[in-house]
């Protein structure tokens, strides 16, 4: 079981017990850090909400939920233009809601209403919003990766200095299309910036348990794409890696892959723990939590004085507030007319 | 009277296409060298830039993602396999992706992707180098599926699947590319107009095929009428989604349906035919059995003595309805 405590791993960004540093402040306005802190909450608020609500049996489709991981999607999302095409997978409502900010289609979405931002088609796992970017997530391992590449040739005839987004996990780094899209965005130089979330698990089985080495960087060097490594629960850093290739890629340089080293508190489906993830699970969880990036924020911020105690618990009550009425009214959203069962198969 | 043959259609419908919609733009395996698909792309790199017409990685499933991204975005990509049985790679992106995007987003996108994919067989090829899959892909909602036996339809029905706002398979075929007929003007109906068509009229029986078979199944109309057979041909065009009328109204005149299909038996394109018209039509009608004829459900031989034997001919034809009547 050393494996799993990481002690003879150099790199300490997936060492737990890794010394955890505080929020470089400096990142960005203190308007800003209050915002992605909001971002951030509204994310894992729903998330609870909405494994709170599969538990009581009020939720039926599957729900891959990404608590732990929410400062990966608020940090790159603070450089996303609504004409860049960002596209997701399975565990993608922090993708969505980092760049709308909208629990309500999504609850109405999970409970496969007509309010859902695919009317209650999709469910968890099939989520649109162009209107912000967000150009759909799939569960299909792998399926959007190459599909952000289409989209960065879409970018780059139309020669705008926008970019897509594919964000993955790092289970889809073992699918082969992943490094044929890797390789097809490099030969054509395009915009295109691939988001590896390494959780260290693809469903139930460990990273170590799947692959030589913790990191998948090294995909993206054999391929000549330029890449950066990060702590994916500390948002200055999240932030401060997404300045760096969005530049990159919007100055016309090609393509570009971070990988941001975070872990998911819940199983790979559903509001469980899950357990069965391996001898230890429950021990280095709870190590894990210890590098929860929204505490990290809040006592980045609290010690600097940036924000008050009293301060943070208005905005802490009024985002519960705002997520309860979001399921509310979205649990008496309609559900959608059958002709949605063929309506929507051809264009015509 | 000016001519025109099958792989000059598909090229010209190219050409349409590339000047008249800068949305459009190819992408595929040895489009800056396509010796292999006959004439059928010759210089459209020259004409069109290499920004547009895009030579890949060998990276099938990547680069037919790519074409389903780009529609998503707006693009027209017609996305080029030279051979189905490499298409095979792509499968995820065709099926799983692009011809579910639109429903399962509930209508609020879609994936106007059209992807070209040749059947290329015979020459002692084999096994992996021979396949006609289309049954498979015309089993799934959302993808229409298009085989052009004709060299104007190889062109109009290109053009139609390119400007469709639906994601098309267009399978064209490598033993038709030197058929020729009288240039036509293009036609610029949709693609959801497009229907099966009766191309022979005939009273003793129906034959409907696709692609290559209607060729084989036209040869053998014309060589039936010597013995005073009256054959009426059916070229199927689109086989998803299938509109029965035609074939219907012609069943209900003649009384006998065979169904010609240049792939397999099991669970293939020739059997849904006949089932779907024998649920269609008054069963008392039919003076013959319906028949099918296929390929022999076993993989294509190398050897020419063996591929002869294999792949169907217009006299498997000829001689399954001489035995009805003669």
């Amino acid at each position: 079981m050393k494996k799993y405590s990481n002690k003879s791993v150099s790199d300490e960004l997936f060492n737990p017990e890794s010394p955890i540093f505080g929020i470089q402040l400096t990142y960005d306005s203190i308007e800003s850090q209050i915002k992605h802190l909001k971002s951030m909450l509204v994310i894992r608020y729903a998330e609870e909400k909405i494994a709170n609500e599969i538990i009581a049996g009020n939720v039926k489709c599957p729900c891959h939920l990404g608590i732990g991981q929410e400062a990966i999607a608020v940090g790159v999302s603070a450089f996303l233009r609504k004409s860049d095409s960002v596209f997701g997978a399975h565990r993608s409502h922090s993708h969505f809601l980092a760049l709308n900010n909208d629990p309500y289609s999504l609850f109405a979405e999970v409970l496969g209403r007509i309010d859902g931002c695919s009317h209650g088609m999709g469910g968890s796992m099939h989520l649109i919003d162009k209107d912000n970017g967000f150009y759909g997530s799939v569960p299909i391992v792998g399926a959007t990766i190459p599909i952000a590449v289409g989209a960065g040739f879409a970018h780059k005839m139309e020669k705008s200095t926008n970019l897509s987004v594919t964000y993955f996990g790092d289970g889809a780094t073992e699918e082969g299309v992943f490094h044929e899209s890797l390789n097809l965005a490099k030969i054509n130089e395009l915009p295109v910036l691939f988001i590896c979330e390494n959780n260290l698990f693809a469903s139930h089985m460990h990273i170590l348990e799947r692959q030589p080495t913790y990191s998948t960087v090294r995909y993206a060097k054999a391929h000549n794409v330029q890449s950066l490594l990060v702590d994916g629960n500390d948002l200055a850093a999240v932030y401060n890696a997404t300045k760096i290739a969005t530049d990159y890629i919007r100055s016309g340089n090609g393509p570009f892959y971070i990988e941001f080293v975070t872990y998911r508190w819940k199983g790979h489906v559903g509001p469980s723990d899950d357990n069965d993830v391996g001898l230890l699970r429950n021990e280095v969880l709870e190590i894990w939590k210890k590098r929860d990036p929204i505490k990290r924020l809040i006592n980045s911020l609290k010690t600097s004085q940036s924000i008050l105690e009293s301060e943070f618990g208005l905005i802490d009550s009024e985002i519960k507030k705002f997520i309860e009425e979001s399921w509310e009214k979205a649990k008496v959203s309609e559900y959608p007319s059958k002709d949605f069962l063929y309506n929507n198969t051809y264009s015509n | 009277m000016e001519k025109i043959n099958y792989s000059k259609g598909i090229l010209d419908g190219f050409e349409y296409l590339l000047t008249n919609h800068e949305e459009v733009f190819v992408l595929g395996q040895g489009l800056w060298s396509p010796w292999y698909v006959g004439a059928s792309m010759t210089d459209l790199d020259k004409k069109y830039g290499k920004s547009r017409i895009i030579d890949s990685p060998v990276s099938e499933l990547a680069t037919t993602g790519a074409g389903v991204g780009a529609a998503i975005l707006g693009k027209r990509p017609i996305i080029v396999h030279p051979r189905i049985d490499f298409m095979l790679l792509a499968v995820d992106q065709i099926v799983t992706q692009a011809a579910k995007w639109r429903n399962m987003f509930g209508g609020k996108s879609s994936a106007p992707i059209t992807i070209r994919g040749m059947v290329n067989r015979g020459g002692e090829q084999g096994a992996q180098h021979s396949q006609s899959l289309h049954s498979w892909f015309a089993h799934i909602p959302g993808l229409k599926v298009v085989m052009p036996s004709s060299a104007n339809d190889a062109r109009d029905l290109l053009i139609a699947s390119v400007l469709s706002d639906d994601p098309v398979l267009y399978i064209d075929d490598r033993w038709l590319y030197d058929c020729s007929e009288e240039l036509k003007e293009i036609d610029k109906t949709p693609l959801s107009l497009q229907k099966p068509k009766v191309v022979r009229l005939g009273n003793d029986i129906t034959l409907v095929s696709c692609s290559y078979t209607t060729k084989l199944c036209l040869d053998a109309a014309l060589e039936l009428e010597k013995s005073g057979i009256s054959v009426e041909v059916i070229d199927l065009r689109v086989i998803n989604p299938l509109d029965y009328d035609s074939i219907i109204n012609s069943v209900n005149k003649t009384g006998r349906i065979c169904s010609v299909d240049g792939c397999w038996q099991n669970c293939g394109l020739a059997g849904e035919i006949l089932a779907g018209v024998t649920e269609r039509i008054d069963l008392r009608l039919l003076k013959t059995n319906p028949k099918r004829i296929t390929l022999p459900d076993s993989p294509a031989p190398t050897s020419k003595v063996l591929e002869d034997l294999y792949y169907i001919n217009s006299s498997n034809i000829v001689n399954y309805i001489k035995s009805i009547f003669l």
